[in-house]
């Protein structure tokens, strides 16, 4: 890999890794600390490198100078006097041999342990969004305000309010107890499935950016399944889930960034790799007697990954979206299952339970029941189309819509 | 907004429905609770198999099944949300539970523990 390729690549990686065994060393009050360290780790390599080349082995090199660093910063700080130094002079240590543990096992702990500490209700769903993408994915302010589509600065307020509250509610970082763990990881989990529908209906352009949202979502979810105590049917449901979803990435969009539908995809293009392997996870997810909403959605993600109309396919959609709307209602549950409804049982049947959702600001609805009326009633269909233009608030949405328009 | 429950009511449990009438009002019964779930109205519910149930009687008289003198019984019970009973009566006009003959629906409202209902 060229230089220039290879310092963004390892940023990423090693970024999370590093600020992760920090983060655990520190404790969560000294977030920033861990941060900062890591950050001026990544800016010594740049000047190092670019005068003497890269070291024969670049990932022991960031790990030798963050240990440095953050020995340094121990020693000169007063988290030293106060926290780490009162426990070592007992166990007689001489005070340069501070183990700064970067093994695979204790940065993995390490990673999931600030999952918890990061997936906290006291801060609000984005900034844990932003939190997780920046410490865990090594994410740079300016690509976390690319996805969510806004500016650095507001980025950068979100998350130092967040850093504010977790240092404020002093959270331990480490594993919840048993007792506690379902609670915590329904909250965990709730943040990885944002993070990944960040990265898949994000309207950002960059879909490089967009895919590594999706990839980085599946890599901390993996680190759940890969450990005992978190490898809970949900998370593996969660995992099914997203497989099923990213082997749809390269049909989905074309070379302009724009939307593919669902029916309009080249299915040759469909990753049958992640098929097998989310159809692997849902049959794990399966064992236990927990029935999340992952598992649900999984279920109707994997009879999408099969193209062909059946009423097999569709009466099996419906039958999981009944399900899943009595667990969780949300709008476009009610929509999806809408359409469903009308390849199960007809499209008349369709409208009837349509028209009585009633869900007159959301710009779906009106598509949906544009689609419904279709060659049923076409002047009904375009009234319907045409009010779903003027609500979509995106480009993207406004282009699809418009062809719909054109094609009654 | 109220909750209401939807009481099923049959006029035989002891009717015995072929695998396939039971397949297909089990569809119906999922589609209208699924109607119902769609618009945000569901609350909870639950079926009431006939299969060992026992009534229990003054003097620990224990009876096999709800049917004693009377026929009729309750085949379950759904909890949904609505502003009004003619709405939760709407919900009920859907059930598949009517298809029977001399079956019915009660509509009731849950009371809210306000010291007044």
């Amino acid at each position: 890999m060229e230089q220039q390729e290879l310092i963004p690549h390892l940023f990423r990686t090693e970024f999370s890794k590093i600020a992760a065994v920090l983060c655990k060393l520190f404790g969560i009050e000294h977030i920033e600390i861990a941060e900062d360290i890591t950050s001026e780790t990544f800016l010594s390599a740049l000047e190092t490198w670019s005068y003497k080349g890269l070291p024969k082995n670049p990932t022991a090199w960031l790990y030798s100078v963050a240990k440095n660093k953050a020995r340094n910063y121990l020693f000169r700080n007063k988290i030293f006097k106060e926290k780490i130094a009162g426990e070592i002079i007992y166990s007689k240590q001489v005070s340069e041999e501070i183990e700064i543990d970067l093994s695979e096992k204790n940065i993995n702990d390490s990673q999931l342990q600030m999952l918890f500490a990061i997936c906290n209700p006291v801060i609000s769903q984005e900034a844990q969004i932003g939190l997780a993408l920046r410490i865990l994915c090594g994410f740079g302010i300016g690509e976390i305000a690319n996805a969510f589509l806004t500016n650095k600065e507001t980025i950068n307020k979100r998350l130092l309010r967040a850093k504010e509250k977790l240092r404020y509610e002093k959270s331990a970082i480490e594993f919840p107890n048993d007792a506690e763990i379902n609670k915590r990881l329904h909250t965990v989990l709730t943040t990885l499935y944002l993070l990944f529908n960040e990265g898949y209906y994000s309207e950002s352009k960059d879909a490089v950016m967009r895919n590594e949202l999706c990839l980085e979502a599946m890599r901390l979810t993996l680190l759940l399944i890969e450990n005992k105590q978190t490898n809970h049917p949900p998370v593996s449901a969660l995992y099914a889930l997203m497989c099923f979803h990213a082997s749809r990435f390269e049909a989905r969009k074309n070379e302009n960034g724009e939307i593919i539908l669902y029916e309009d995809q080249d299915e040759s293009l469909w990753n049958q790799e992640l098929i097998v392997k989310g159809g692997y996870f849902l049959n794990q997810a399966s064992q236990g007697n927990q029935l999340s909403k992952y598992h649900l959605e999984a279920g109707i993600a994997y009879w999408h990954t099969r193209k062909a109309n059946t009423k097999e396919k569709w009466e099996n959609i419906l039958q999981l979206f009944n399900r899943l709307l009595q667990i969780e209602y949300s709008p476009i549950a009610a929509l999806n299952r809408t359409y469903a409804l009308s390849k199960a049982n007809g499209k008349a049947a369709a409208i009837v339970e349509a028209e009585k959702l009633n869900l007159v600001t959301n710009h779906f609805y009106f598509t949906l029941l544009g689609e419904l009326y279709k060659d049923i009633d076409n002047y009904k269909a375009k009234l319907h189309f045409e009010k779903a233009l003027s609500l979509a608030k995106t480009q993207t949405e406004k282009q699809l819509i418009q062809r719909k328009i054109e094609s009654v | 907004m109220e909750e209401y429950a939807l009481i099923m009511r049959h006029e035989d449990g002891s009717k015995i429905a072929s695998p396939e009438q039971m397949e297909i009002w089990m569809k119906q019964t999922m589609d209208w609770i699924g109607n119902i779930a769609a618009q945000n109205k569901f609350v909870g519910g639950t079926g009431l198999p006939f299969h060992d149930a026992r009534v229990v009687w003054p003097g620990n008289v224990v009876t096999n099944g709800p049917f004693g003198d009377i026929k009729e019984t309750i085949g379950g019970f759904m909890t949904v949300k609505a502003t009004s009973v003619e709405e939760a009566v709407e919900f009920a006009k859907g059930c598949p539970v009517l298809q029977g003959e001399g079956n019915s629906v009660e509509v009731r409202r849950i009371a809210k523990g306000d010291g007044v209902h």
